[in-house]
């Protein structure tokens, strides 16, 4: 049995590597009369027949049309009763030799499955796949199988006899043990054995026939399924707990990315700026278009967007400063209008110029994917990333505003204007330099945004309530505020979330600011000395 | 002086007659007047913008073919800019000032309602081309769109068909989604799904944090039972949540997510890698193989001069109606409303996806349900549909409050809301919820 897997593999994976010609070798098996009605109808329903079929079936033949049936690759020729194999040109799969087996494929149609079609692939596969020699592929392919009903139990023993991975075993371990608990012949000693293995190996799967076991009012079973889902739920809730801090850290962090640009426009200089939502768009458009400019590398675009992106938001900033805001220095009120006024600009603009409906955003596969702490508790890799690039941001900041000249200078002309302009410095030109310097931080939260939600007009709108929210709820002059003000709205939208859904997190963390707020108007971390009295 | 003053009166008399003259030609070149009330601006543009466009298209076709009833068609575009008064003030402007014969327009269940009454007021005729809630039906308006047994319903019949035991309704937080899911989950607890293995889960507009949610999700469907999710998320909050499911490693073949907003144009900006293989339910679907269809895509095409544009499932509803419209107005040999009413019920006209469209008496078609499965180029694989169209029902069968209610815009019953258990009609503006109509008459047994 093991043997015959094996060589299964090796064609499949043969099939991907070698050219069409070293394939076309009869007695690899054979596609019958059943099989192909099966997969020329064009009824999705219809493929259960040829799935089934070809999964008893042995072959490599069978492994390729299920591997390509898996993928969408597999098309068919419905009138000469041919089946291709897409992979950088069509391949002949079927029939092995006729006249005229290389003659150009004509009028080809994808053969279509459905999600629950995939999903037994995907366990016939699996299954082929336990014999795989990469332990790593052995992994993925029994922690996949676990809660499917398509291993046999003998064959999972066999396996586990000849098993030396712990992973791998412990999810065989599983298999088994699911199996046992669902099969209605298994005696009480064998399902005792199971809940034996599952109160020390967390299953989720297990946790639908634990609780059937449970109400059963067997005298021995019962108590202990009852022990096993006990166990389970604790398990569970630890994790969930986990999940929720990592969840609550990167909603804020991405919160603090959204405010930092504010936090210095708004906070430092003072200035209303209601385009600072349109600053974050232009940023994550930038990566739209940096995306468009190289189609072959969307990660390189990725990280060339990020100096690009703080380039065009700081200049565009910079434009504004000098064209609208400078002129309305010391007038609040107007200077919200006009930058009210700059922000639907802008948002019609890139109706305009570029469309009114989303772009398309690539992730690169560096921010896809799970990163694993422990087999049961994974977190997401892009989300990690963002939370780390939040920090290198919020560092880079303050690193600027504290040891620079151009953040001396700011500092100084934020604290007294006059007095730093009798000492000589350009105040007009630390305002302008200060602004773009803002405007091109939220250029680089564009970027991050455009990885988690839709690159639109309509972007900048969702983050500018949100970002005022938290340089205000963190005081408006302090970095470290903005900092632990949107980590920790971050966290408790998280943590209230569970208990009251989305929607009234959000309006409970409104309305916990506001009763903040009218305590303690100065937010987190008033200015204090001073700068205060100014 | 008699002679000048006679003369003076026989210019008169000219001017008289020129004048006369010129408004009897003018009425015989003069043009039917089509209203296009969809935003153009605003957070609506995105999905709107597309039907304001197939209307125009489907307006210069009927013009190319000699207008109807000999008069060209003229269209007047109005743009509410996703503002939902402002669809009433709008929709006010276009039946008095511009005197138009028909609008097509809206998109949110929320604008309709709110030109709802003007439309009743003013006794209009508006054509609304989007799924819905359904729960509504008023004389002036015609829903060429599905009504909740055209999408959930056959919906929830195929994810039941594929053997799943527990459901995730997730909705943004409005008036589409909340009924929505109360009609799927009354649906489901008939079909014997019990009430803990249905979870609901809401969220504000645009939503973009998805990960406790769909942590909450996985951890709802990895108990060993066949987990699927309704979703009812609308525009914008529908990226993120894919890319969260994709991120947290849950694939359309572990949990399939079927939603009912989630069209062509919708998944023409995004980036489908994290989408495909979910599922969406539809009556159209642009991959749909069919003669109509193929040249009703190619006349698109040029219209808006794009070869990648793509059609939905809303155009093919402003296609249907438009088509209606039209048909009602050469059988009513006016474009008079209350004729061109008279004229719609009944009539039927070819959709585009090989089958027919009849209007019925509650205002609302008889349409096909399609299932499709997201592809990598933003295209559906249509992979179940209904034999035959479903005729659209404006009241739910699966709510206690509207069972009994059926919309009959025909004599004699000619009521939009009319309880057939107690031969009555509740009358405008009240739905069948007790609460909402405590005037409704006691159950009299006749």
């Amino acid at each position: 049995m093991r043997r015959s897997l094996s060589v299964l593999l090796f064609f499949t994976i043969g099939l991907l590597a070698f050219p069409a010609d070293t394939q076309a070798a009869a007695g690899r098996g054979a596609v019958s009369s059943e099989v192909m009605e099966s997969l020329k109808s064009s009824r999705v329903a219809d493929r259960d027949t040829a799935i089934s079929l070809l999964g008893q079936d042995r072959s490599p033949l069978a492994g390729q049309l299920l591997e390509g049936l898996r993928r969408g690759r597999l098309f068919i020729d419905r009138d000469r009763d041919r089946l291709y194999l897409e992979n950088d040109g069509y391949v002949l799969l079927w029939p092995p030799d006729g006249e005229d087996n290389h003659g150009e494929p004509v009028n080809l149609k994808k053969v279509g499955t459905n999600n629950r079609q995939r999903q037994t692939l995907e366990g016939l596969l699996s299954l082929s796949a336990l014999n795989d020699p990469l332990a790593e592929n052995r992994r993925k392919a029994s922690a996949a199988l676990i809660g499917s009903s398509i291993a046999l139990p003998e064959e999972i023993i066999n396996l586990l006899a000849a098993e030396d991975d712990r992973t791998v075993r412990d999810n065989l371990v599983r298999i088994l043990a699911l199996s046992s608990l669902k099969d209605s012949s298994a005696s009480a000693a064998e399902k005792l054995a199971a809940l034996d293995e599952l109160s020390r190996l967390y299953t989720p799967a297990a946790q639908n026939d634990l609780t059937g076991l449970a109400a059963s009012g067997d005298p021995v079973l019962s108590p202990a399924a009852r022990k096993v889902l006990a166990f389970m739920e604790a398990r569970a809730q630890h994790l969930a707990l986990a999940e929720t801090f990592f969840f609550g850290a990167s909603l804020g962090s991405v919160l603090v990315l959204a405010a930092i640009g504010l936090a210095i426009t708004f906070g430092v200089m003072g200035v209303i700026n209601m385009a600072h939502g349109e600053m974050v768009m232009l940023g994550a458009y930038t990566v739209w278009f940096m995306q468009t400019l190289i189609p072959e590398y969307p990660g390189l675009a990725l990280i060339l967007s990020l100096p690009t992106a703080f380039l065009v938001s700081g200049a565009v900033g910079g434009i504004i400063e000098l064209s609208v805001i400078k002129p309305l220095y010391q007038r609040p009120l107007e200077t919200l209008l006009a930058t009210f006024g700059i922000s639907l600009i802008l948002q019609q603009a890139v109706r305009k110029l570029i469309s009114p409906m989303n772009v398309a955003v690539v992730t690169p596969t560096f921010m896809s994917g799970q990163w694993a702490v422990t087999p049961n508790f994974s977190l997401t890799q892009g989300r990690v990333i963002i939370i780390l690039f939040c920090l290198a941001v919020f560092l880079a900041v303050y690193l600027v505003l504290q040891k620079t000249r151009l953040g001396l200078e700011v500092r100084a002309v934020t604290q007294n204007r006059s007095m730093a302009r009798a000492l000589g410095i350009q105040a007009p030109r630390a305002d302008t330099l200060t602004f773009a310097l803002g405007s091109g931080v939220a250029g680089l939260a564009g970027v991050a945004v455009s990885q988690l939600t839709n690159v639109g007009p309509n972007l900048g709108q969702d983050y500018i309530v949100d970002s005022f929210m938290v340089v205000v709820f963190g005081g408006v002059g302090n970095l470290w505020g903005t900092l632990s003000g949107g980590l920790i709205i971050g966290l408790c939208n998280k943590f209230l979330e569970p208990v009251n859904g989305a929607m009234l997190a959000r309006i409970t963390i409104m309305a916990g600011i506001i009763i903040f707020i009218q305590r303690r108007p100065k937010g987190l971390f008033p200015p204090r000395g001073r700068v205060a009295a100014v | 002086m008699s002679y000048s003053c006679g003369r003076k009166t026989a210019v008169f008399l000219l001017t008289i007659l020129m004048a006369l003259g010129g408004s009897l030609l003018k009425a015989q070149d003069d043009t039917i007047k089509v209203g296009i009330l969809h935003s153009l601006s605003g957070t609506m543009a995105i999905s709107e913008t597309t039907l304001k466009d197939a209307i125009l298209l489907l307006i210069d076709e009927q013009n190319k073919k000699g207008g109807l009833l000999g008069r060209k068609l003229e269209a007047v575009v109005v743009d509410p800019a996703s503002d939902w008064p402002m669809f009433a003030e709008k929709a006010r402007d276009l039946l008095t000032r511009d005197k138009v014969a028909v609008v097509f327009g809206c998109w949110t269940s929320v604008s309709r309602k709110s030109v709802l009454p003007v439309f009743e007021e003013l006794n209009g005729l508006l054509f609304y081309p989007v799924q819905y809630e359904g729960q509504e039906s008023s004389k002036n308006v015609i829903y060429t769109g599905a009504a909740p047994n055209q999408q959930a319903i056959p919906a929830v019949d195929y994810l039941l068909g594929e053997g799943n035991k527990r459901f995730v309704l997730v909705g943004t937080d409005y008036v589409f989604p909340r009924t929505a899911n109360k009609i799927v989950e009354a649906y489901l607890l008939k079909n014997g799904i019990v009430q803990e293995d249905i979870v609901t889960y809401y969220t504000p507009f645009s939503h973009s944090d998805w990960q406790s949610i769909v942590a909450d999700i996985k951890r709802f469907g990895g108990t060993g039972q066949k987990t699927a999710v309704i979703s009812t998320i609308n525009g914008d909050a529908n990226v993120p949540f894919y890319k969260e499911l994709a991120a947290q490693n849950i694939s359309s073949s572990d949990i399939p997510v079927m939603a009912f907003s989630v069209g062509e144009e919708e998944l023409s900006g995004v980036d489908t890698k994290p989408l495909t293989g979910h599922l969406a339910a539809w009556n159209y679907f642009q991959s749909v193989e069919n003669g109509a269809n193929a040249e009703f895509i190619k006349k698109w095409r040029e219209f808006i001069k794009n070869e990648k544009r793509v059609t939905n499932d809303p155009m093919e509803a402003s296609y249907i109606g438009f088509n209606l419209w039209a048909k009602a107005v050469e059988k009513a040999k006016t474009a008079d409303v209350d004729a061109v009413l008279k004229a719609l019920v009944g009539l039927s006209v070819p959709n585009l996806s090989g089958g027919t469209a009849t209007l019925l008496p509650n205002h609302h078609l008889t349409k096909p349900v399609l299932i499709g499965e997201i592809e990598d180029n933003g295209q559906f694989q249509i992979v179940w549909s209904t034999e035959k169209e479903v005729p659209g029902d404006a009241w739910s069968d699966f709510l206690p409050e509207s069972a009994d209610l059926i919309s009959d815009w025909t004599d004699p019953v000619n009521c939009g809301n009319y309880n057939e258990k107690t031969k009555t009609c509740l009358g405008a503006g009240k739905s069948g919820e007790p609460t909402e109509s405590p005037a409704a008459p006691a159950d009299e047994k006749n």
